[in-house]
């Protein structure tokens, strides 16, 4: 399997060797923030261009077809009608709190895209305690969620923001709760380590059998409600609400939510992946000597992106083939089901793992 | 100046600008945002030091203790343009008074213990980091410097919290 540190490593030193460290710092930096930022538009625009066709297909239509062969152009003209359109605020507003919630929302929704493993050696942040990072970066979201409605002077808007606040405050829950059942298993909360157990010993959806196939389940339920998506897009539901918590917004500053929502919805996947389906760990059997040299031969981002586009089909398919519930079904899912199951599932596997019941 | 020092510099004066606008700011939703990035810029610290447990724990239980504040400013205030009252002059004295007396202690104690920035936020951070294991062990130990005690105070408050919950919204 390539290493993708390699690579980074021999920058680093070929820019040592001609600049100084203060220099070959920030230059790398902004390297790496370029990557984040064009990886983030890319993904965006894949992501809308596959949930419309993927949601014309479970509804019978067709999608976008008229601009580029299978409309696959649509999405760019969007991106430039939505950059020229004019930002106008409303008034008797507090400008300042209006203009910053986007900015809050897209930075939690970069940060956590940030810790994605992407190949061996090619991820951007990788701490020891990972995945709590994760979880701690992404509640940042909701500030700009719950400011977006307060500062839009919009009841619309308002409900909205308290709902997606109770809903995705409350779905934290039981995705922390599923992420600790699988940190149980690796023993580590590092994405590099994670992806590195996977790959010697196997995706742990396998190794942690039964226990991890239900916390796989119970994850992408969970997810897609921290997502604000259907079933649980009550937050933004248009036909009670215009928009939910962006219906002040214009332009570019709904541009924002727009690509925070599809992003939190491949970050949602591509973190299933990782710590359930190995990250960029490639497929193997033991035994099967020349089929896994084979599948080793792949390299491991297109093993990363693989997952992920299953683990969005899967979302995907969840959300649209439920119809949307009300806030105190929501509720009741999470804190009379959800919560209770995967604290058993902790359990679970903490007793599995204590007396070796995984492989 | 090396790059840590830059960046302790940018972090202090952000988290310095910060707290000011929190106290100065009239609007109390504006005040809990300030407070929001007073309390980003202290975990950025965190992170400046190695401390990357500390520094997700600060983000995560204050970015949801902001998010309370929002809930209650917004439930318990009376519209959106209300603002905080002008202060008298009694307030300003006693303030006053109050904020020198704090930054004669906070200074007398780094007079006397000696203060140096190069040394606090650590040369070499990824020798430090403390893994999530000696945390974990350490928080339920018993021995010497062990955290079990409060650990479990801290849920005894909890209880307390819950309790007290169910007994508000338990009232007819």
């Amino acid at each position: 399997m390539f290493d993708f540190s390699i690579f980074t490593k021999w920058l680093d030193a070929l820019m040592l060797s001609v600049m100084p460290e203060w220099l070959t710092l920030i230059i790398e930096c902004v390297l790496v923030a370029l990557g984040i930022i064009t990886l983030y538009a890319i993904f965006a625009m894949v992501m809308i261009y596959v949930e419309r066709k993927f949601c014309a297909f479970v509804q019978c239509r067709l999608g976008p077809d008229r601009v580029g062969p299978w409309g696959t152009i649509q999405v760019v003209c969007d991106v430039l009608k939505m950059l020229t359109k004019e930002i106008f605020s409303p008034r008797k507003t507090d400008r300042f709190l209006h203009g910053l919630a986007p900015f809050l929302v897209i930075t939690a929704s970069m940060t956590t895209f940030a810790c994605l493993p992407w190949n061996k050696g090619a991820q951007i942040l990788d701490f020891n305690v990972g995945v709590f990072f994760f979880l701690a970066v992404g509640s940042i979201g909701v500030v700009g969620i719950l400011l977006a409605g307060w500062s839009a002077n919009n009841k619309y808007s308002i409900i909205g923001a308290m709902r997606a606040g109770a809903q995705i405050i409350s779905y934290e829950l039981s995705i922390g709760i599923t992420m600790l059942t699988m940190i149980c298993l690796a023993g580590t909360m590092s994405f590099s380590e994670i992806c590195q157990a996977q790959a010697d010993g196997g995706w742990f959806i396998f190794r942690g059998h039964i226990v991890a196939v239900a916390a796989f389940i119970l994850y992408l339920i969970a997810g897609n409600a921290e997502c604000n998506r259907g079933p649980f897009d009550l937050p933004e539901s248009e036909s009670e609400l215009t928009a939910g918590y962006h219906t002040e917004y214009s332009g570019m500053d709904f541009g924002y939510y727009y690509l925070a929502e599809y992003l939190n919805l491949f970050i949602c996947a591509g973190m299933a992946s990782t710590i359930f389906l190995g990250g960029w760990a490639p497929f193997v059997i033991p035994g099967l000597d020349g089929f896994n040299e084979i599948m080793t031969m792949i390299p491991g981002f297109v093993w990363f992106l693989g997952k992920v586009f299953f683990v969005l089909f899967l979302l995907l398919w969840e959300r649209w083939t439920f119809p949307r519930l009300r806030i105190d079904q929501i509720l009741k899912l999470e804190w009379k089901y959800l919560v209770p199951i995967s604290m058993v599932l902790l359990v679970l596997m903490a007793l599995c793992v204590s007396f070796g019941l995984t492989f | 100046m090396n790059a840590q020092d830059i960046m302790f510099v940018v972090l202090a004066v952000f988290i310095t600008l910060s707290a000011l606008a929190t106290v100065l700011s009239k609007s109390i939703v504006r005040a809990a945002t300030y407070l929001l990035f007073v309390l980003l810029g202290t975990a950025g610290l965190y992170f400046l030091m190695g401390y990357t447990f500390l520094g997700s724990v600060q983000t995560m239980v204050y970015a949801g203790g902001v998010i309370v504040l929002y809930v209650f400013s917004i439930l318990l205030t009376s519209g959106q343009q209300e603002e905080l009252r002008q202060s008298t002059l009694q307030k300003v004295i006693a303030g006053s008074v109050i904020t020198l007396i704090g930054i004669g202690i906070f200074v007398g104690v780094l007079w006397t213990h000696g203060f140096n920035p190069v040394e606090l936020a650590l040369s070499k951070p990824s020798e430090s980091v403390i893994t999530m294991d000696t945390i974990g062990t350490q928080m339920l130990s018993t021995d010497k410097g062990g955290f079990l005690l409060p650990f479990e105070a801290v849920s005894v408050l909890l209880l307390a919290c819950i309790v007290a919950g169910l007994v508000i919204a338990r009232k007819r």
